[in-house]
């Protein structure tokens, strides 16, 4: 997912990553938006979530990596991670990932960056 | 593309070859990767305790008959055929149940993983969190000299240290001067490269307790009078670990190095099914390494997926041979020399303005 347009709701900047159904349950696709790039996942109980896009300890898109309750597994040397606290759980991975809040709008999946 | 030069390469991970490889944009690259969709991709994913359970089961089953065959026997020639099993399944099936069970795709449950890593990796003399990321290593910088520290086949190729290898030896020498070092508390400056500080603590654990380990069973050995306990502890890592040198150089050996496609630098070989349960279906090697999250049991089905994208794969590993060994003996005279396998007229080449480069700037 690319270039989603921008929203803005509550005084606070809210960003439209994609729509509910282009992720399936427990899985994760890609959003790249102004230069960054985000994963978003949507978990076995249907809830919504957002982390930083690479893997913090390689170049790497956990977007292409596995969705296992609630974990993300990097594809590139099986890190894992927690995609809701972003809290690790597998080495070689080390340090936490990055996450968003993410609510949903209708059939939008909105995650707000910080400033 | 194959530059003819004499200049020798430098394996070292603080040497001049490793500067070249970041200089020339080989670190911690992007690599080829062939297009599956999403959902294909993440039904080869999955992960299942059933298959490792059933083969690990088998695995400790034959261990323990073949131990007890050879523990009968103990004494004539008759025990020689159980400790050629027991050794093989040891010291060569070990490393496959190291790697996968390291990549944490052997089973679905975390705990079994890093347990049979454990007890593996002592079978297969490779210190845990040393070789988690020496091998972590490895896959992001798969055989890119002067980053790579699991590359067999360097060139010119050892004639001698290939040989020794056939039966653990140069390994052991190793591992014993490593194992020693890390219970001292030290660690070299190019392990410090590729192990995080935080987990430094944790090499020297492990080697304290291999240490303990040994020395409980050496002696054993001496209150006994006998060679039987090195026979099950110890020794089997030397006397079975041929067959994963057997297997280990059909990764590799002869291919390209400093590339950024694995079509180009390892080799997948056909094997029968025996060989495949010893060695964990590693045989599907560009695919492992393409996709190292497939876990070996689906690893079948992702070759086949794979297979308009790929080199034609060996047909077995005496094929595979065929191609290597000549390859190493040219690699003596002319180090630049390297198999170039044939992709599918379909099949991109990808950043071959990288490949070689490396060759290029040292000569």
């Amino acid at each position: 997912m690319t270039g989603a347009p921008g929203a803005q709701a509550d005084g606070e900047t809210w960003v439209q990553a994609c729509r509910t159904d282009d992720i399936e349950p427990e899985d994760v696709v890609r959003f790249d938006y102004e230069g960054r790039t985000f994963a978003i996942y949507r978990s076995p109980q249907d809830t919504f979530h957002a982390t930083d896009g690479l893997c913090t300890h390689e170049h790497a898109y956990l977007a292409d990596g596995l969705v296992m309750g609630d974990t993300i597994e990097c594809p590139k040397h099986n890190g894992r991670f927690d995609y809701r606290s972003g809290e690790v759980k597998r080495r070689p991975a080390c340090v936490a990932l990055t996450t968003y809040p993410v609510r949903v709008q209708g059939d939008s999946v909105l995650i707000r960056l910080s400033d | 593309m194959t530059a003819t030069t004499t200049a020798t390469r430098d394996y070292s991970l603080i040497g001049r070859d490793s500067q070249r490889a970041l200089e020339q944009g080989l670190v911690a690259a992007a690599w080829y990767h062939s297009e599956l969709p999403r959902p294909l991709m993440k039904a080869l994913m999955r992960r299942r305790n059933g298959p490792a359970i059933r083969d690990t089961l088998i695995w400790f089953s034959l261990l323990a008959l073949s131990g007890i065959g050879g523990a009968v026997f103990w004494g004539s020639w008759a025990c020689v055929p159980f400790f050629l099993i027991f050794g093989v399944l040891y010291g060569s099936a070990s490393d496959s149940r190291w790697h996968e069970a390291g990549h944490g795709t052997a089973f679905e449950t975390s705990w079994l993983n890093d347990a049979l890593y454990q007890v593996a990796s002592f079978m297969n003399m490779k210190e845990p969190t040393l070789w988690r990321w020496s091998h972590a290593r490895h896959h992001t910088d798969t055989i890119i000299v002067g980053r790579d520290r699991e590359i067999l086949a360097m060139r010119p190729p050892d004639a001698l240290r290939l040989v020794l290898n056939v039966v653990g030896v140069r390994d052991a020498v190793d591992v014993v001067r490593s194992v020693a070092r890390h219970a001292a508390g030290r660690l070299t400056a190019e392990e410090v490269t590729f192990i995080p500080d935080h987990e430094r603590h944790r090499v020297v654990r492990e080697a304290r307790v291999w240490v303990g380990v040994y020395v409980v069973v050496a002696a054993l050995a001496v209150l006994l009078g006998s060679w039987l306990p090195l026979m099950y502890v110890g020794l089997p890592s030397l006397y079975g670990r041929w067959l994963a040198h057997y297997f280990a150089f059909t990764q590799h050996a002869g291919l390209a190095d400093n590339v950024l496609d694995h079509r180009l630098n390892s080799r997948t070989v056909h094997m029968n099914r025996v060989l495949r349960f010893l060695y964990w279906n590693m045989n599907f090697h560009i695919e492992h390494h393409m996709f190292p999250m497939v876990p070996y049991h689906a690893l079948p089905a992702l070759h086949d997926e794979l297979r308009g994208d790929m080199p034609v794969p060996c047909r077995s590993s005496l094929a595979a041979y065929r191609e290597i060994l000549p390859a190493l003996r040219r690699q003596m005279r002319d180090p630049e020399y390297h198999l170039e396998p044939e992709l599918p007229p379909c099949a991109k080449p990808f950043r071959p303005d990288l490949h070689n480069v490396v060759v290029e700037a040292r000569s």
